[in-house]
């Protein structure tokens, strides 16, 4: 079966499609981590064909903590909060929803036969 | 440098008290420097709050506005002044020094006076800390030795002695009260009023002789106790103690041998600027005559304080009118008057409700037009009080009936409040300051006050006596009202409920799942609000392993670790030692995991210790060492019981009374893994010394050579609150009880983040509600609220040593999921003061700091 979601929002022509784990390593709503290329790179699977790729920082404090947020919803964008200081993030899109001035890190992903992927720039 | 003016203030009481706070407040720039002398030992403490004292050895301490500087205002306790010159500028004090001072302010309060009658050497008053302490224990005394309920006789009808004889009654005397007029506090109250109250005060099991006074105290023959008192009309009381509480005697001796004016029936004679006839000598509070005469209450001389104040610093404010309304402050009697209470103002009509059958009476005195409230007078219900007297001299909105609540009228629904209207008379608070406070005028940082709490705090209303927190509170909600700010009880755009109502949907209808949940209750997928919020409803409610059933993902930053998050992403662990016990075994095991993983190790404020700096992955190994050892976790990171703090209590300590330490075991062993709307603390102090600091906390038990005083809704942090008691002398297994009612309760009702000195504050009826659902079982909830804690007793199991045993619930601590044996490498450390911490950002930019990786960690000095 191959599944792809998560429209990408940095030029995907560009960039490689890197394996990060197997997909039943994801359990819905828990946020993992995964380190590739020596990035932080936050995993979070909404439903089994709604999966988002984010930067680990958490741009208010720099902390690599992001996968541990909660996740939820703001209207209809699916969203989730950096367990520090709360501040709410577009899952799609990585902008800052509480705070504008932050953005968190945002990468193209898929799982594909059962691996998920990730759009490494 | 312009130099220091010295300020004399004689008298430690409230008056005194007030006087120094009012000139550290009004003096930032250090003008005045403060020299209080108090003859009592005691820091200045709450006199109108005395009965409460009676109950049990509250701490009645007055709280400073401001806080005090050694170096500006300073109290010698227990030194008398012994003479003033005014022409020098000097004081003498009974411990041989002189005191120069530029200006002296008299608040030497007042005494209570004692007949010159046979046997008068056996009486005692009621006006001090002391006194009540005295009565306190002579009432238990005498119980002892005499083998049954000792005989009260108190002489004296009006506040004070209606508080002494039901004090007394309440500690277990056979109180009587003899009262020279023909009923009670007939100073204040009309016969109508009089005589409802005394229906009340006889209901009490006092015996009343109205019309009469003592002549003589008879004695045993060698005169060392009281038998009996004898009336002015012949009666005889069997009596075991007596006391005196028949009114006030300035306290102007001092002032007299100065040559200062004194009024015609005694005190020192102020004008509408609180001087006395000497310009630099001013007096306030009950020694100071003002019109022809002293008054024995607060709110009068707060108010000359404040103005003292204003002048010393160079103002002009003026004290006009006396405010005599006044409250009854004795469990279960309700009465107040104020304004022109007694009707003798020309023409004035009087609108009245009595029952004597209920002993409720009411009454309004009103213009002859029954237009201007000019005051009233209330027994047996005074819930009308507090929103009429700030109408004193107002128009009224309706017809005066509609204010009286026993005949039905439930207050006009059209008044609102004249901005000019006094609300807090202790504090000389108008409503125009509450309501500006509300929408953020003339607040710290043009901040708006939109719960109570912070607006006492910013505005001191109902600060004091707390008669006026209704009001204040009615006043809060209507601004919010009116600016469209009400406060919606929606959790979050999720969920239109509030946490109370989330609380009871899931209690009723038994849900256990978040999505079962918001479907049927809300929409979306939650938040970062509502998640953990539910998931604190749940686990209060069912006690299933957090992590477990999908729930996982619904736990807040440190519940979904089970430990601390720490501004670095690594994380702190404190593992349970229940009261503060711990033995060198364990304190060794903490000692070596501490050091094999790196960890900072610091105390915390709750009697644990905190390590820090550990990885996600590295917890479930240090909690293996722990669990192994015998720990259980301290839930540091739950909204939940945090600890139970203790002194050493009877078993070690010479002072303690009861066994501070096993009542903080067993009650932390108790509530341990109770999740809440808030975290909480407890306390248990072993003798009144407080060493726990038990009143700083959600619940402080506090030990009595009878059993334990029950403090509740203290906090520190933020908003610090001392704990108010709710009930004393209880025996553990009442204790137990009460705080079970206690604590499912406010798990009931509170609010999201809400701690329980807020929740009592918010809840309709406050205190005395909370008081009659746990000891009364007002609503009839106390089975359930038992039932409920011994659920969650008995279904208690530690967090970690459940993740421990099964492998499944390991794989929620892996830092990355495809890396699993890689360190986070953000985790760097710094070496400082023989530790370790994390490197500053500049530090981190410059490269600093080594990288954790394994359980060993090497630190290189400088690296």
């Amino acid at each position: 079966m191959t599944m792809t979601t998560s429209a990408p929002v940095t030029d995907a022509t560009t960039g490689t499609w890197t394996v990060a784990c197997a997909g039943a390593e994801l359990e819905p709503l828990w946020g993992e981590t995964v380190l590739l290329a020596g990035r932080q790179i936050a995993l979070i699977k909404l439903s089994d064909d709604e999966l988002y790729a984010v930067g680990n920082q958490d741009p208010h404090t720099g902390a690599f903590v992001m996968a541990r947020g909660i996740v939820g919803s703001r209207g209809d964008i699916p969203t989730i909060a950096s367990p520090l200081h709360k501040e709410v993030y577009d899952l799609r899109t990585g902008a800052g929803l509480s705070n504008p001035a932050l953005r968190i890190d945002s990468y193209p992903s898929r799982i594909v036969d059962g691996v998920v992927e990730v759009q490494l720039p | 440098m312009t130099t220091t003016r010295e300020v004399l203030i004689i008298g430690g009481g409230p008056a005194g008290h007030r006087a120094a706070d009012a000139l550290r407040a009004r003096d930032p720039e250090l003008a005045t420097r403060i020299t209080v002398i108090s003859e009592e030992i005691h820091a200045p403490y709450d006199r109108v709050a005395l009965s409460q004292r009676m109950e049990s050895s509250v701490d009645l301490s007055l709280t400073a506005q401001t806080e005090w500087h050694p170096d500006h205002v300073s109290v010698l306790s227990g030194v008398a002044a012994t003479s003033i010159d005014p022409i020098g500028h000097t004081v003498e004090t009974s411990d041989d020094r002189r005191l120069p001072f530029d200006q002296l302010v008299m608040a030497t309060g007042s005494s209570a006076p004692v007949p010159d009658i046979p046997g008068a050497e056996h009486i005692r008053v009621y006006r001090t800390i002391d006194d009540v302490d005295w009565l306190r224990d002579e009432v238990a005394r005498l119980s002892v030795s005499l083998g049954r309920a000792p005989r009260a006789v108190v002489a004296g009808g009006g506040l004070l002695g209606l508080e002494a004889a039901g004090g007394l009654a309440a500690r277990g005397a056979e109180s009587s009260l003899v009262h020279s007029g023909p009923w009670l506090m007939s100073a204040q109250l009309d016969q109508g009023a009089g005589q409802a109250l005394g229906r009340v005060i006889a209901g009490k099991g006092i015996a009343l002789h109205l019309g009469t006074r003592p002549r003589d105290i008879q004695l045993t023959d060698d005169g060392s106790a009281v038998t009996a008192v004898r009336l002015a009309n012949g009666q005889v009381l069997p009596a075991d103690l007596v006391v005196f509480a028949i009114g006030i005697t300035p306290r102007d001796e001092l002032a007299a041998a100065a040559g200062l004016e004194l009024g015609p029936r005694g005190g020192i004679v102020i004008g509408t600027d609180c001087r006395t006839s000497s310009p630099d000598i001013f007096a306030i509070g009950e020694v100071a005559s003002f019109e022809g005469r002293c008054t024995g209450l607060v709110a009068p001389a707060n108010a000359m304080a404040e103005v003292v104040a204003d002048r010393l610093l160079g103002g002009f404010a003026e004290f006009t009118t006396v405010d005599d309304a006044t409250k009854l402050k004795l469990a279960g009697v309700d009465v107040a008057s104020f304004g022109d209470a007694l009707g003798t103002t020309e023409g004035a009509l009087e609108v009245v409700y009595a029952d004597p059958v209920r002993g409720v009476y009411q009454k309004l005195v009103v213009t002859d037009d029954a237009k201007t409230l000019l005051g009233g007078m209330f027994v047996g219900d005074a819930s009308p009080y507090a929103m009429l007297r700030p109408m004193l001299g107002a128009a009224l909105g309706d017809e005066p009936g509609a204010y009286l609540s026993a005949a039905g009228g439930d207050g006009p629904a059209s008044s609102e409040l004249p901005d000019s209207a006094l609300v807090c008379s202790c504090n000389n608070i108008e409503a125009h300051t509450i309501r500006d406070a509300v929408n953020g005028i003339g607040t710290p940082d043009g901040e708006a006050c939109t719960e109570l709490g912070p607006l006492k705090a910013c505005t001191r209303a109902g600060a004091q006596c707390g008669s006026c927190v209704p009001l204040v509170k009615k006043i809060l909600e209507t601004e919010l009202v009116k600016s469209g700010q009400t406060v919606s009880k929606a959790l979050c755009e999720h969920f239109p409920l509030s946490r109370q109502e989330l609380y009871e949907t899931v209690r009723v209808t038994g849900l256990t799942s978040f999505d079962e949940i918001i479907s049927t209750y809300g929409t979306g997928r939650g938040c970062d609000i509502c998640k953990p919020t539910i998931a604190s409803v749940i686990a209060s409610q069912h006690q299933g392993y957090i992590l477990g059933e999908g729930r996982a993902g619904l736990q807040d930053t440190n519940d979904r670790a089970l430990a601390n998050l720490q501004r670095d992403g690594s994380y702190s662990v404190v593992p349970r030692m229940p009261g503060g016990e711990v033995t060198p075994q364990k304190l060794a095991v903490i000692a070596q995991v501490a050091i094999d993983f790196g960890l900072y190790t610091k105390i915390t404020g709750g009697q644990r210790i905190d390590m820090f700096g550990a990885s996600l992955d590295q917890l479930p190994e240090i909690w293996k060492r722990l669990v192994d050892a015998g720990f259980e976790s301290g839930q540091a990171y739950g909204k939940a019981l945090r600890n139970v703090k203790s002194c050493v209590g009877s078993t070690w300590c010479r002072f303690g009374v009861q066994d501070a330490v096993a009542m903080a075991v067993r009650l932390e062993l108790r509530y341990r893994g109770l999740r809440a709307p808030h975290k909480f603390k407890f306390g248990v102090s072993g003798c009144a010394r407080e060493c726990a600091e038990a009143r700083g906390k959600d619940v402080g038990v506090i030990a009595t050579d009878k059993g334990w005083n029950m403090y509740v809704g203290g906090n520190g942090g933020y908003q610090p609150a001392h704990g108010h008691l709710l009930v004393g002398d209880l025996d553990d297994e009442t204790l137990i009880t009460y705080i079970d009612r206690y604590m499912m309760y406010y798990i009931r009702t509170g609010d999201r983040l809400q701690r329980t000195a807020r929740w009592m504050e918010e809840m309709e009826g406050g205190l005395e509600h909370v008081y009659d659902v746990v000891v009364n079982d007002s609503l009839g909830l106390a089975d359930e609220l038992e039932s409920a804690m011994a659920k969650h007793v008995e279904n208690y199991e530690d967090e970690w040593a459940a993740t421990l045993r099964d492998p499944e619930r390991l794989r929620r601590f892996r830092t990355f999921v495809n890396a699993p044996e890689e360190a986070d490498p953000s985790h760097l450390r710094v070496p400082e003061r023989d530790q370790v911490r994390p490197p500053t950002d500049e530090e981190r930019a410059a490269g600093k700091g080594v990288l954790l990786s394994g359980s060993r960690i090497p630190v290189r000095e400088g690296a």
